[in-house]
Protein backbone atom coordinates (compact mmCIF):
# COMPACT_ATOMS: atom_id res chain seq x y z
CA UNK A 1 0.00 0.00 0.00
CA UNK A 2 2.28 2.53 -1.03
CA UNK A 3 0.07 5.33 -2.33
CA UNK A 4 1.45 8.17 -3.12
CA UNK A 5 0.83 11.59 -1.17
CA UNK A 6 -1.11 12.93 -4.10
CA UNK A 7 -2.55 9.78 -4.68
CA UNK A 8 -4.07 9.58 -1.09
CA UNK A 9 -5.31 12.92 -1.33
CA UNK A 10 -7.45 12.32 -4.51
CA UNK A 11 -9.13 8.96 -2.56
CA UNK A 12 -9.78 11.16 0.56
CA UNK A 13 -11.76 12.94 -1.92
CA UNK A 14 -13.36 10.71 -3.62
CA UNK A 15 -14.50 9.32 -0.39
CA UNK A 16 -16.18 12.75 1.06
CA UNK A 17 -18.32 12.85 -2.83
CA UNK A 18 -19.16 9.38 -1.83
CA UNK A 19 -20.40 9.95 1.00
CA UNK A 20 -22.24 13.39 0.63
CA UNK A 21 -24.22 11.30 -1.97
CA UNK A 22 -24.63 8.67 0.14
CA UNK A 23 -26.08 10.70 2.59
CA UNK A 24 -28.30 12.81 -0.06
CA UNK A 25 -29.80 9.19 -1.43
CA UNK A 26 -31.11 8.29 2.37
CA UNK A 27 -32.68 11.16 2.67
CA UNK A 28 -34.06 11.11 -0.63
CA UNK A 29 -35.78 7.71 -0.29
CA UNK A 30 -36.53 7.69 3.37
CA UNK A 31 -38.31 11.10 3.24
CA UNK A 32 -42.26 10.84 3.20
CA UNK A 33 -42.33 13.46 0.59
CA UNK A 34 -46.47 13.31 0.25
CA UNK A 35 -46.40 14.26 3.30
CA UNK A 36 -43.75 16.86 3.61
CA UNK A 37 -44.86 18.32 0.98
CA UNK A 38 -48.59 18.60 2.84
CA UNK A 39 -46.99 20.47 6.50
CA UNK A 40 -44.37 22.63 4.85
CA UNK A 41 -45.42 23.18 1.34
CA UNK A 42 -49.31 23.04 0.62
CA UNK A 43 -49.91 24.41 -2.88
CA UNK A 44 -53.13 26.00 -2.27
CA UNK A 45 -51.67 26.85 0.84
CA UNK A 46 -48.71 29.07 -1.24
CA UNK A 47 -50.85 30.05 -3.28
CA UNK A 48 -53.32 31.37 -0.95
CA UNK A 49 -50.76 33.99 0.71
CA UNK A 50 -50.00 36.00 -2.51
CA UNK A 51 -50.38 38.43 -3.47
CA UNK A 52 -51.30 39.71 0.35
CA UNK A 53 -47.95 38.65 1.79
CA UNK A 54 -45.89 41.15 -0.22
CA UNK A 55 -48.50 43.99 -0.39
CA UNK A 56 -48.45 43.46 3.28
CA UNK A 57 -46.19 41.63 5.31
CA UNK A 58 -42.83 42.29 3.33
CA UNK A 59 -43.57 45.82 2.46
CA UNK A 60 -43.76 46.18 6.28
CA UNK A 61 -41.08 44.73 7.27
CA UNK A 62 -39.11 46.71 4.71
CA UNK A 63 -40.17 49.82 6.38
CA UNK A 64 -39.65 48.94 9.60
CA UNK A 65 -36.09 47.69 9.02
CA UNK A 66 -35.52 51.06 6.80
CA UNK A 67 -36.90 53.12 9.34
CA UNK A 68 -34.88 51.53 12.10
CA UNK A 69 -31.48 51.40 10.02
CA UNK A 70 -31.87 55.01 9.08
CA UNK A 71 -32.78 56.57 12.51
CA UNK A 72 -29.96 53.77 13.72
CA UNK A 73 -27.73 54.98 11.59
CA UNK A 74 -27.90 58.68 12.40
CA UNK A 75 -27.78 57.67 16.03
CA UNK A 76 -24.33 55.47 15.62
CA UNK A 77 -22.80 58.32 13.95
CA UNK A 78 -23.70 60.88 16.69
CA UNK A 79 -22.65 58.25 19.26
CA UNK A 80 -19.14 57.98 17.45
CA UNK A 81 -18.77 61.38 17.21
CA UNK A 82 -19.05 61.52 20.93
CA UNK A 83 -16.99 59.06 21.69
CA UNK A 84 -13.99 60.43 19.82
CA UNK A 85 -14.26 64.03 21.46
CA UNK A 86 -11.91 65.90 23.26
CA UNK A 87 -14.72 65.97 25.80
CA UNK A 88 -14.98 63.73 28.65
CA UNK A 89 -18.67 63.81 29.03
CA UNK A 90 -19.63 62.90 25.77
CA UNK A 91 -17.02 60.53 25.65
CA UNK A 92 -18.77 58.29 28.69
CA UNK A 93 -22.48 59.05 27.97
CA UNK A 94 -21.98 57.38 24.54
CA UNK A 95 -20.03 54.58 26.12
CA UNK A 96 -22.74 54.04 28.58
CA UNK A 97 -25.63 53.84 25.51
CA UNK A 98 -23.63 51.74 23.09
CA UNK A 99 -23.00 49.46 25.93
CA UNK A 100 -26.35 48.98 27.24
CA UNK A 101 -27.91 48.83 24.03
CA UNK A 102 -25.64 46.29 22.68
CA UNK A 103 -25.78 44.11 25.64
CA UNK A 104 -29.37 43.96 26.10
CA UNK A 105 -31.17 41.74 23.90
CA UNK A 106 -33.33 43.42 20.85
CA UNK A 107 -36.31 41.52 22.45
CA UNK A 108 -36.06 43.20 26.02
CA UNK A 109 -35.80 46.59 24.07
CA UNK A 110 -39.03 45.89 22.37
CA UNK A 111 -40.79 45.32 25.63
CA UNK A 112 -39.34 47.93 27.20
CA UNK A 113 -39.98 50.71 24.47
CA UNK A 114 -43.81 48.45 24.11
CA UNK A 115 -45.71 47.69 26.76
CA UNK A 116 -42.99 48.94 28.93
CA UNK A 117 -43.19 52.22 28.31
CA UNK A 118 -46.71 52.57 27.91
CA UNK A 119 -46.83 51.01 31.73
CA UNK A 120 -44.51 53.50 32.87
CA UNK A 121 -45.83 56.69 31.66
CA UNK A 122 -49.94 55.89 30.89
CA UNK A 123 -50.13 59.69 29.67
CA UNK A 124 -48.06 59.57 26.66
CA UNK A 125 -47.66 57.46 23.72
CA UNK A 126 -44.12 57.24 21.28
CA UNK A 127 -45.49 58.83 18.27
CA UNK A 128 -45.90 56.57 15.05
CA UNK A 129 -47.68 53.34 16.82
CA UNK A 130 -45.98 50.34 16.12
CA UNK A 131 -43.69 51.78 13.23
CA UNK A 132 -42.37 54.48 16.27
CA UNK A 133 -41.57 52.26 18.54
CA UNK A 134 -40.02 49.34 15.68
CA UNK A 135 -37.82 52.45 14.67
CA UNK A 136 -36.47 53.69 18.18
CA UNK A 137 -36.08 49.81 18.96
CA UNK A 138 -34.14 48.56 16.36
CA UNK A 139 -32.30 51.86 16.10
CA UNK A 140 -31.41 51.51 19.44
CA UNK A 141 -29.99 48.19 19.08
CA UNK A 142 -28.66 49.07 15.23
CA UNK A 143 -27.14 52.49 16.42
CA UNK A 144 -25.12 50.62 19.43
CA UNK A 145 -23.57 48.31 16.96
CA UNK A 146 -23.19 50.68 14.26
CA UNK A 147 -20.92 53.57 16.09
CA UNK A 148 -18.49 51.29 17.12
CA UNK A 149 -18.19 50.84 13.38
CA UNK A 150 -18.71 53.82 12.52
CA UNK A 151 -15.56 55.08 15.20
CA UNK A 152 -13.47 52.57 13.63
CA UNK A 153 -14.33 53.83 10.18
CA UNK A 154 -13.35 57.14 11.12
CA UNK A 155 -10.24 56.01 12.77
CA UNK A 156 -8.88 53.86 9.49
CA UNK A 157 -9.27 56.90 7.64
CA UNK A 158 -5.18 57.84 7.11
CA UNK A 159 -4.30 60.88 9.91
CA UNK A 160 -2.94 63.02 6.62
CA UNK A 161 -6.12 63.25 5.05
CA UNK A 162 -7.54 65.57 8.24
CA UNK A 163 -4.23 67.19 8.04
CA UNK A 164 -4.57 68.11 4.65
CA UNK A 165 -7.94 69.38 5.05
CA UNK A 166 -6.68 71.37 8.06
CA UNK A 167 -3.50 72.57 5.76
CA UNK A 168 -6.23 74.08 3.69
CA UNK A 169 -7.69 76.59 6.46
CA UNK A 170 -11.00 73.73 7.11
CA UNK A 171 -12.38 73.64 10.59
CA UNK A 172 -12.31 70.37 12.53
CA UNK A 173 -15.84 69.74 11.49
CA UNK A 174 -15.81 70.93 8.09
CA UNK A 175 -12.76 68.40 7.57
CA UNK A 176 -14.97 65.60 9.50
CA UNK A 177 -18.00 66.44 7.13
CA UNK A 178 -15.83 66.69 3.78
CA UNK A 179 -12.88 64.59 4.00
CA UNK A 180 -13.23 62.14 6.79
CA UNK A 181 -16.64 61.06 7.37
CA UNK A 182 -17.32 60.29 3.35
CA UNK A 183 -14.34 57.84 3.15
CA UNK A 184 -14.88 56.23 6.38
CA UNK A 185 -18.24 55.05 4.99
CA UNK A 186 -16.70 53.65 2.43
CA UNK A 187 -14.70 51.57 4.34
CA UNK A 188 -17.32 50.53 6.60
CA UNK A 189 -19.98 49.77 4.27
CA UNK A 190 -19.64 46.04 4.21
CA UNK A 191 -20.12 46.26 7.86
CA UNK A 192 -23.01 48.35 7.63
CA UNK A 193 -25.04 46.25 5.13
CA UNK A 194 -24.21 43.50 7.54
CA UNK A 195 -26.09 45.26 10.18
CA UNK A 196 -28.93 45.61 8.15
CA UNK A 197 -29.35 42.34 7.49
CA UNK A 198 -29.63 41.77 10.74
CA UNK A 199 -32.40 45.09 11.60
CA UNK A 200 -34.31 43.15 8.79
CA UNK A 201 -34.40 39.81 11.00
CA UNK A 202 -34.90 41.72 14.36
CA UNK A 203 -37.34 43.60 13.02
CA UNK A 204 -39.61 40.08 13.61
CA UNK A 205 -39.68 41.07 17.31
CA UNK A 206 -42.01 43.56 16.81
CA UNK A 207 -45.10 41.02 17.35
CA UNK A 208 -44.77 41.18 20.76
CA UNK A 209 -46.59 44.93 19.84
CA UNK A 210 -50.11 43.72 19.17
CA UNK A 211 -50.53 44.91 15.72
CA UNK A 212 -53.15 45.40 13.75
CA UNK A 213 -53.96 43.27 10.45
CA UNK A 214 -52.18 46.00 8.05
CA UNK A 215 -49.30 46.35 10.16
CA UNK A 216 -48.67 43.13 10.23
CA UNK A 217 -44.72 42.18 9.57
CA UNK A 218 -43.76 38.77 7.91
CA UNK A 219 -42.95 36.75 11.18
CA UNK A 220 -46.42 37.76 12.86
CA UNK A 221 -47.86 37.32 9.28
CA UNK A 222 -46.64 33.93 9.41
CA UNK A 223 -47.39 32.56 12.52
CA UNK A 224 -50.82 34.10 12.11
CA UNK A 225 -51.50 31.91 9.30
CA UNK A 226 -49.60 29.15 10.43
CA UNK A 227 -51.92 28.93 13.01
CA UNK A 228 -55.21 29.38 11.27
CA UNK A 229 -54.03 26.79 8.67
CA UNK A 230 -52.39 24.81 11.02
CA UNK A 231 -49.70 24.02 8.83
CA UNK A 232 -46.41 25.11 8.26
CA UNK A 233 -46.36 26.39 4.62
CA UNK A 234 -47.31 29.76 5.60
CA UNK A 235 -44.05 30.34 7.44
CA UNK A 236 -42.03 28.63 4.89
CA UNK A 237 -43.45 31.02 2.40
CA UNK A 238 -42.06 33.77 5.26
CA UNK A 239 -38.76 32.48 5.65
CA UNK A 240 -38.74 32.70 1.59
CA UNK A 241 -39.48 36.06 1.47
CA UNK A 242 -37.20 37.05 4.55
CA UNK A 243 -34.59 35.52 2.34
CA UNK A 244 -35.53 37.89 -0.81
CA UNK A 245 -34.72 40.81 1.25
CA UNK A 246 -31.18 39.37 2.86
CA UNK A 247 -29.62 36.85 0.25
CA UNK A 248 -29.21 39.96 -2.40
CA UNK A 249 -28.05 42.11 0.38
CA UNK A 250 -25.56 39.40 1.28
CA UNK A 251 -24.16 39.28 -2.76
CA UNK A 252 -24.01 43.24 -2.28
CA UNK A 253 -21.52 42.85 0.66
CA UNK A 254 -19.34 40.10 -0.93
CA UNK A 255 -19.24 42.16 -4.16
CA UNK A 256 -18.00 45.54 -2.43
CA UNK A 257 -15.68 43.48 -0.48
CA UNK A 258 -14.05 41.69 -3.55
CA UNK A 259 -13.94 45.19 -4.80
CA UNK A 260 -11.96 46.69 -2.20
CA UNK A 261 -10.00 43.81 -1.99
CA UNK A 262 -8.89 44.70 -5.67
CA UNK A 263 -8.50 48.11 -5.07
CA UNK A 264 -5.68 47.41 -2.16
CA UNK B 1 19.74 76.53 -15.25
CA UNK B 2 18.33 79.82 -13.46
CA UNK B 3 21.83 81.92 -12.39
CA UNK B 4 19.90 84.14 -9.86
CA UNK B 5 19.20 82.06 -7.01
CA UNK B 6 22.98 81.68 -6.14
CA UNK B 7 22.89 85.27 -4.95
CA UNK B 8 22.72 87.74 -2.40
CA UNK B 9 23.27 87.00 1.39
CA UNK B 10 20.20 87.13 3.03
CA UNK B 11 19.39 90.36 5.39
CA UNK B 12 17.43 89.51 8.06
CA UNK B 13 13.97 91.91 7.66
CA UNK B 14 12.14 93.57 10.53
CA UNK B 15 8.81 91.17 11.90
CA UNK B 16 6.50 92.96 9.86
CA UNK B 17 8.17 92.07 6.53
CA UNK B 18 8.89 88.71 7.91
CA UNK B 19 6.63 85.92 6.46
CA UNK B 20 7.79 83.38 8.62
CA UNK B 21 9.24 84.43 12.39
CA UNK B 22 9.56 81.55 14.60
CA UNK B 23 11.47 82.55 18.14
CA UNK B 24 12.06 80.31 20.95
CA UNK B 25 9.92 77.55 19.93
CA UNK B 26 10.26 74.20 22.13
CA UNK B 27 8.20 71.34 21.07
CA UNK B 28 7.97 68.05 23.39
CA UNK B 29 6.67 64.87 22.40
CA UNK B 30 6.17 63.47 25.80
CA UNK B 31 9.14 63.93 27.59
CA UNK B 32 11.49 63.98 24.43
CA UNK B 33 12.32 67.42 23.36
CA UNK B 34 12.46 67.70 19.35
CA UNK B 35 12.75 71.21 19.24
CA UNK B 36 14.96 72.92 21.56
CA UNK B 37 14.82 76.31 21.29
CA UNK B 38 14.58 77.28 17.56
CA UNK B 39 14.71 80.62 16.08
CA UNK B 40 14.29 80.92 12.84
CA UNK B 41 13.18 83.46 10.03
CA UNK B 42 11.64 83.34 6.35
CA UNK B 43 11.81 86.76 4.61
CA UNK B 44 8.90 87.58 2.12
CA UNK B 45 10.05 86.01 -1.00
CA UNK B 46 12.76 83.98 0.16
CA UNK B 47 13.35 80.32 -0.61
CA UNK B 48 14.35 78.21 2.71
CA UNK B 49 15.56 75.01 2.89
CA UNK B 50 15.60 72.98 5.78
CA UNK B 51 18.04 70.07 5.98
CA UNK B 52 19.06 67.37 8.78
CA UNK B 53 19.03 63.73 9.57
CA UNK B 54 16.19 61.97 10.25
CA UNK B 55 14.67 62.84 13.51
CA UNK B 56 16.41 66.24 13.78
CA UNK B 57 13.03 68.30 14.08
CA UNK B 58 13.04 69.58 10.97
CA UNK B 59 9.49 68.41 9.94
CA UNK B 60 8.44 68.93 13.22
CA UNK B 61 9.73 72.89 12.41
CA UNK B 62 7.37 72.70 9.67
CA UNK B 63 4.80 71.29 11.03
CA UNK B 64 4.47 73.97 13.95
CA UNK B 65 4.18 77.03 11.49
CA UNK B 66 0.94 76.08 10.83
CA UNK B 67 0.02 74.22 13.45
CA UNK B 68 -0.10 71.17 12.80
CA UNK B 69 2.21 70.32 15.46
CA UNK B 70 1.06 72.46 19.09
CA UNK B 71 3.85 73.92 20.05
CA UNK B 72 5.07 73.23 23.62
CA UNK B 73 6.29 76.83 24.36
CA UNK B 74 7.29 80.27 22.01
CA UNK B 75 6.23 82.02 19.44
CA UNK B 76 5.46 82.16 15.71
CA UNK B 77 4.42 84.76 13.86
CA UNK B 78 2.86 84.57 10.30
CA UNK B 79 3.15 87.28 8.22
CA UNK B 80 3.19 89.47 12.03
CA UNK B 81 0.12 87.37 12.73
CA UNK B 82 0.67 85.55 16.01
CA UNK B 83 -0.53 81.88 15.06
CA UNK B 84 0.43 80.53 19.00
CA UNK B 85 -1.86 82.82 20.13
CA UNK B 86 -4.55 81.18 21.93
CA UNK B 87 -6.69 83.68 20.24
CA UNK B 88 -5.64 83.66 17.11
CA UNK B 89 -7.99 82.15 13.97
CA UNK B 90 -5.73 79.34 13.33
CA UNK B 91 -7.99 78.24 10.51
CA UNK B 92 -7.88 81.56 8.40
CA UNK B 93 -4.51 82.13 9.14
CA UNK B 94 -3.67 78.51 7.48
CA UNK B 95 -5.84 78.99 4.42
CA UNK B 96 -2.58 81.64 3.77
CA UNK B 97 -0.15 78.83 4.30
CA UNK B 98 -0.16 76.55 1.63
CA UNK B 99 1.08 73.07 2.91
CA UNK B 100 2.43 70.08 0.54
CA UNK B 101 3.07 66.51 2.02
CA UNK B 102 5.54 64.14 1.55
CA UNK B 103 2.54 61.59 1.21
CA UNK B 104 0.63 64.14 -0.76
CA UNK B 105 -2.85 63.55 1.00
CA UNK B 106 -4.97 64.10 -1.65
CA UNK B 107 -8.57 62.77 -1.33
CA UNK B 108 -8.90 59.89 -3.16
CA UNK B 109 -13.25 60.01 -3.11
CA UNK B 110 -12.90 63.35 -5.16
CA UNK B 111 -12.12 63.43 -8.49
CA UNK B 112 -8.64 66.31 -9.29
CA UNK B 113 -10.59 68.86 -9.84
CA UNK B 114 -12.84 68.73 -6.96
CA UNK B 115 -9.77 68.30 -4.65
CA UNK B 116 -8.60 71.60 -5.73
CA UNK B 117 -12.24 73.33 -5.61
CA UNK B 118 -13.45 72.30 -2.08
CA UNK B 119 -11.42 74.36 -0.20
CA UNK B 120 -12.03 77.10 -2.29
CA UNK B 121 -15.48 76.66 -1.60
CA UNK B 122 -15.77 75.26 1.72
CA UNK B 123 -13.46 78.20 2.98
CA UNK B 124 -12.81 80.87 0.71
CA UNK B 125 -16.62 80.65 0.36
CA UNK B 126 -16.27 81.22 -4.34
CA UNK B 127 -18.39 80.35 -6.67
CA UNK B 128 -18.46 76.65 -8.33
CA UNK B 129 -17.58 78.44 -11.67
CA UNK B 130 -14.72 81.31 -10.75
CA UNK B 131 -13.25 78.20 -8.01
CA UNK B 132 -13.15 75.79 -11.40
CA UNK B 133 -11.37 78.61 -13.28
CA UNK B 134 -8.68 79.03 -10.60
CA UNK B 135 -8.18 75.18 -10.26
CA UNK B 136 -7.73 74.78 -13.89
CA UNK B 137 -5.17 77.43 -14.06
CA UNK B 138 -3.36 75.56 -11.58
CA UNK B 139 -3.21 72.52 -13.17
CA UNK B 140 -2.30 74.10 -16.02
CA UNK B 141 0.26 75.59 -14.49
CA UNK B 142 1.68 72.04 -12.92
CA UNK B 143 1.42 70.44 -16.39
CA UNK B 144 -2.11 68.48 -15.45
CA UNK B 145 -4.77 69.75 -17.20
CA UNK B 146 -6.07 66.92 -19.21
CA UNK B 147 -6.12 65.07 -15.51
CA UNK B 148 -8.68 66.95 -13.73
CA UNK B 149 -11.29 64.18 -13.99
CA UNK B 150 -9.25 61.86 -12.82
CA UNK B 151 -8.66 59.95 -9.27
CA UNK B 152 -5.79 60.48 -7.63
CA UNK B 153 -5.65 56.76 -7.50
CA UNK B 154 -4.60 56.21 -11.15
CA UNK B 155 -2.09 59.10 -10.57
CA UNK B 156 1.82 58.70 -10.90
CA UNK B 157 3.69 59.95 -7.23
CA UNK B 158 4.89 62.53 -9.21
CA UNK B 159 1.62 63.93 -10.63
CA UNK B 160 -0.16 63.07 -6.91
CA UNK B 161 1.93 65.68 -6.05
CA UNK B 162 1.82 68.31 -8.65
CA UNK B 163 -1.74 67.93 -8.08
CA UNK B 164 -1.45 68.48 -4.53
CA UNK B 165 0.99 71.69 -4.78
CA UNK B 166 -1.96 72.64 -7.62
CA UNK B 167 -4.48 72.35 -4.52
CA UNK B 168 -2.42 74.34 -2.23
CA UNK B 169 -2.11 77.25 -4.62
CA UNK B 170 -5.57 77.25 -5.58
CA UNK B 171 -5.93 78.92 -1.99
CA UNK B 172 -3.92 81.61 -3.17
CA UNK B 173 -1.72 81.40 -0.39
CA UNK B 174 1.20 84.37 0.67
CA UNK B 175 3.63 81.08 1.35
CA UNK B 176 4.36 77.19 0.99
CA UNK B 177 5.49 74.82 3.12
CA UNK B 178 7.10 71.66 1.76
CA UNK B 179 7.51 68.44 4.10
CA UNK B 180 9.92 66.27 2.18
CA UNK B 181 7.93 66.72 -0.96
CA UNK B 182 9.81 64.43 -3.20
CA UNK B 183 11.01 61.96 -0.51
CA UNK B 184 7.89 59.60 -1.71
CA UNK B 185 8.80 59.59 -5.19
CA UNK B 186 10.58 56.99 -7.61
CA UNK B 187 13.46 58.90 -8.79
CA UNK B 188 12.39 59.54 -12.10
CA UNK B 189 9.56 61.45 -11.10
CA UNK B 190 11.69 63.50 -8.81
CA UNK B 191 12.52 66.28 -11.67
CA UNK B 192 9.02 67.26 -12.74
CA UNK B 193 8.10 68.12 -8.81
CA UNK B 194 11.26 70.05 -8.86
CA UNK B 195 10.81 71.97 -11.97
CA UNK B 196 7.32 73.46 -10.32
CA UNK B 197 8.66 73.85 -7.26
CA UNK B 198 11.30 75.99 -8.87
CA UNK B 199 9.11 77.75 -11.72
CA UNK B 200 7.01 78.53 -8.28
CA UNK B 201 10.12 80.18 -6.60
CA UNK B 202 11.13 82.35 -9.23
CA UNK B 203 7.39 83.73 -9.15
CA UNK B 204 8.42 84.88 -5.67
CA UNK B 205 6.65 82.80 -3.64
CA UNK B 206 7.93 82.60 -0.62
CA UNK B 207 9.01 78.87 0.52
CA UNK B 208 9.90 76.80 3.13
CA UNK B 209 11.05 73.24 1.74
CA UNK B 210 12.01 70.30 4.32
CA UNK B 211 14.05 68.22 1.72
CA UNK B 212 17.21 65.86 0.89
CA UNK B 213 17.37 67.59 -2.33
CA UNK B 214 20.75 69.23 -2.16
CA UNK B 215 20.96 70.23 -5.94
CA UNK B 216 17.73 72.06 -5.38
CA UNK B 217 18.69 73.83 -2.45
CA UNK B 218 21.60 75.09 -3.65
CA UNK B 219 19.89 76.01 -7.09
CA UNK B 220 16.95 77.71 -5.58
CA UNK B 221 17.58 78.44 -1.92
CA UNK B 222 18.18 81.86 -0.40
CA UNK B 223 19.17 80.45 2.74
CA UNK B 224 20.19 76.81 3.87
CA UNK B 225 19.33 76.17 7.64
CA UNK B 226 21.06 72.20 8.78
CA UNK B 227 19.35 71.43 11.93
CA UNK B 228 19.90 68.17 13.53
CA UNK B 229 19.10 67.16 17.81
CA UNK B 230 16.53 69.70 17.83
CA UNK B 231 18.85 73.23 17.13
CA UNK B 232 19.86 75.16 14.60
CA UNK B 233 23.51 74.01 13.85
CA UNK B 234 24.11 76.11 11.24
CA UNK B 235 22.69 78.61 8.11
CA UNK B 236 23.57 80.82 5.54
CA UNK B 237 23.67 81.01 2.11
CA UNK B 238 23.14 77.83 0.50
CA UNK B 239 26.29 77.16 -1.82
CA UNK B 240 28.58 78.54 0.82
CA UNK B 241 26.91 76.08 3.23
CA UNK B 242 27.43 72.77 1.05
CA UNK B 243 30.80 73.77 -0.18
CA UNK B 244 32.23 75.17 3.46
CA UNK B 245 30.29 73.88 5.80
CA UNK B 246 31.49 75.43 9.04
CA UNK B 247 30.20 72.73 12.22
CA UNK B 248 31.45 69.46 12.17
CA UNK B 249 28.21 67.34 12.41
CA UNK B 250 26.83 69.28 9.00
CA UNK B 251 30.38 68.19 7.27
CA UNK B 252 29.59 64.81 8.62
CA UNK B 253 26.29 64.72 7.31
CA UNK B 254 26.69 66.58 4.11
CA UNK B 255 29.78 64.27 3.61
CA UNK B 256 26.88 61.33 3.67
CA UNK B 257 24.45 62.59 1.38
CA UNK B 258 26.53 64.49 -0.83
Amino acid sequence: MALSKRKRAAYLRYAQYALIVLVVAVIAFAADWASLRDSFFKPDLVREQFPDILKTALKNTIIYTACGFVFGLLLGLVLALMRLSSIGPWRWLSTAIIELFRGLPALVVFLALGPGFSRAFPDYEIPGGGLGVATLALGLVGGAYMAETIRAGIQAVPKGQMEAARSLGMSHSRAMISIVIPQAFRIILPPLTNELILLTKDSSLIYILGLSLDEYDLTKWGREGMNSAANLTPIIVVGLCYLLITVPLSIVVRRMEAKSERAR
Amino acid sequence: MTTWSTGEPHVPSDRSTAAIDVQQLHKYFGSNEVLKGIDFHVGVGEVVCVIGPSGSGKSTLLRCVNMLETPTSGKIFVEGDEITDPDADVDKLRSRIGMVFQSFNLFPHMTVLRNLCIAQQRVKGRSKSESVEIARANLAKVGLSEKEDAYPAHLSGGQSQRVAIARALSMEPDMMLFDEPTSALDPELVGDVLQVMKDLASEGMTMMVVTHEMGFAREVGNKLVFMDGGVILEEGVPAEVLANPQHERTQGFLSKVL
